[in-house]
């Protein structure tokens, strides 16, 4: 199926308003879905004959920076049977108005893959996905503080008592700030 | 074997200050199961992360009822570098090296995947000069058969065969040789450019090449009759952890592991990039013949069958080379090699077979910058372990052994 028609049943399936935005300039299009309803859309995905997403290949956490204020969950889903892909995306905003992680629902009840995806995703950008069976870190230590992957973050001075920035060699040896000079526009 | 872990009581004693282990003891890392609410009879193992049988610094926490394994836990992230943060702050050109330390033991590989998303953005894929492809495509092959060379080798030695780990070995450094002839570099080899290579190959490689090959024949029908159908090997091997084909795709399972549960899928078929349509090569299933279809020992002959295609394939792409893209004088492999990378403002989800399976790259670039604003690497290993709970659970301890090896992990690309 093409990306046309996967979006015409998924609005024949739940209405219009689920789909909040797309992108058809993208060499890959993708779907904006409404984040509370992204389960629901997931499992007609998975379980409608038409389309059979069978297949989670990735999911991509993204903070968009504290200007945008907004962060993104990316889901690439392939189907093995019918070799079509689709592009869903979530955007939620960066904190919550009481300020705890933002909530997104997850999809490990579908595809298993979602799990340790997840885990990554809320370890190094913070989305907290609600109903996840095991929302733990998964690289970073059990317990460190903060998402490495938010655009604020800042890198603690320790760690355990041990000093986590512990040469400024960059800085001293002369390559100050030359590598952004020569490649940020 | 696995050492013990403190239990229960013993755990909270010795972490007390006021203990006398305290000094020994301080803190023990953190378990999902609680010791104090196993059931009777259960116990709580902690397998690595310094373990020779887990392949670098995974650690499995590991429950079991006498010799019977009742639950799994990988507890991965001792290896984590941070290489989607660096990834944010290099441009796409510098960060190949960081490519190449993910998947140390196919470090060409997961070039050539970096190498052709970028590519991809940048809109020069399928415009670059045959024999750029052609060489690309050798090499990564090349370094696919070291890869295997090394899962069926320490699988071997994670089951008690020492022999043919030393064999297996022995062949793998002619290939690292050829690399390291090639590119300069053992293992990270930092040869595959975005838009081309640093270098053309050295001159006399395809023949060297091609008597490594002729060379490789006979040893792999010698390595399958020591290893692969000895019957110690498949007794420990056959009806092992097996992995039923459903519950492969649903956890995204790849690779071998997929191909080893009976589903004839591979990315350099079904996506067809670089040269490969041009190519003649089988695709090995999995399909029971020592034991059920999906156990350990259909993993391994998958990949013992697929450096067989493999070397099939360094055939075509040598006479290719010799013939329609020979050397000449002229040839320049960094002339498409951009000057500056800056792609249009995009999204884009890449991905490769390597060794080990679907390799991933999400890239979001916003336009205006050199540098990647996301990049996310999706590692096959990372999904592949994490099916291990599923597929050791009521197996005896040592088969669990068996059965982490063959899922063959590189913890430096499940870590990242």
């Amino acid at each position: 199926m093409s990306y046309n028609e996967i979006k015409e049943l998924i609005i024949a399936r739940f209405g219009t308003e689920i789909i909040t935005g797309e992108n058809t300039q993208n060499p890959q299009p993708f779907l904006i879905i409404k984040t509370e309803r992204l389960a629901d859309v997931c499992q007609e995905l998975f379980s409608n004959p038409q389309t059979y997403f069978d297949y989670l290949a990735c999911i991509t956490g993204l903070d968009n920076g504290p200007e945008a204020g907004t962060l993104e969950v990316i889901y690439n889903l392939y189907s093995i049977p019918y070799d079509h892909h689709l592009t869903l995306k979530v955007v939620t905003e960066r904190l919550t108005p009481t300020g705890t992680l933002p909530d997104v629902p997850t999809v490990t009840h579908i595809w298993r893959t979602a799990d340790w995806h997840e885990r990554e995703a809320y370890d190094l950008v913070g989305i907290n996905f609600t109903n996840h069976p095991d929302l733990r870190r998964i690289l970073c230590a059990h317990d460190w503080e903060g998402h490495p992957l938010r655009r604020d973050y800042e890198w603690p001075e320790y760690y355990h008592g041990l000093k986590v920035r512990y040469d400024n060699h960059n800085e001293v040896n002369g390559f100050k700030g030359e590598y952004f000079k020569t490649f940020e526009s | 074997m696995p050492q013990v872990l403190i239990l229960g009581n013993r755990q909270k004693e010795m972490s007390q200050p006021s203990s006398p282990y305290s000094n020994y003891i301080i803190q023990a890392e953190p378990t999902l199961h609680n010791p104090d609410n196993l059931k009777a009879g259960e116990m709580l193992l902690n397998m690595g992360p310094q373990h020779p049988s887990t392949h670098g610094v995974l650690r499995l926490e590991v429950i079991t009822d006498g010799e019977i394994i009742t639950d799994v836990v990988p507890h991965i992230g001792y290896l984590h570098r941070c290489f989607e943060k660096h990834a944010e702050t290099r441009a796409y050109n510098l960060t190949i090296p960081f490519v190449d330390r993910m998947d140390y033991l196919a470090a060409m590989n997961s070039e050539h995947v970096w190498a052709m998303g970028v590519e991809k953005m940048l809109g020069i894929d399928g415009q670059l000069p045959r024999r750029v492809e052609f060489i690309r495509v050798l090499v990564a092959e090349l370094n696919r058969i070291a890869s295997h060379f090394l899962a069926i080798g320490t699988y071997a030695i994670d089951i008690g065969a020492y022999t043919p780990f030393l064999w297996m070995l022995r062949d793998r450094e002619h290939i690292q040789r050829l690399l390291e002839w090639v590119s300069g570099a053992r293992m990270l080899y930092n040869y595959i450019w975005i838009g081309g290579l640093y270098y053309d190959l050295p001159i006399g490689f395809e023949e060297r090449c091609r008597e490594f090959i002729d060379y490789l024949q006979p040893k792999l029908d010698e390595f399958e009759d020591i290893l692969l159908k000895n019957k110690i090997f498949i007794d420990r091997t056959a009806n092992i952890g097996v992995l039923p084909l459903n519950v492969a795709i649903n956890y995204g399972c790849s690779g071998p592991m997929l191909r080893g549960s009976g589903l004839k899928f591979d990315l350099r078929r079904v996506d067809g990039y670089s040269v490969y349509p041009e190519l003649e090569f089988d695709i090995p299933v999995g399909q029971g013949i020592m034991g059920t279809t999906g156990d350990c020992w259909d993993r391994n002959y998958i990949r013992a069958l697929e450096c067989r295609e493999s070397s099939k394939i360094i055939r075509q792409c040598l006479d290719h080379l010799e013939t329609d893209c020979k050397r000449t004088p002229d040839f320049d492999p960094q002339a498409m090699c951009p000057k500056k990378i800056r792609p249009k403002e995009q999204e884009l989800y890449f991905r490769a077979e390597t060794p080990r399976g679907e390799l991933g790259y999400f890239f979001r670039a916003t336009g205006k910058s050199d540098i990647p604003f996301r990049c996310k690497g999706r590692s096959p290993c990372f999904s592949n372990l994490s099916v291990l709970h599923e597929i050791s659970r009521g197996c005896m301890v040592a088969d669990m052994i068996a059965i982490v090896g063959s899922v063959d992990i590189v913890l430096g690309e499940l870590d990242r």
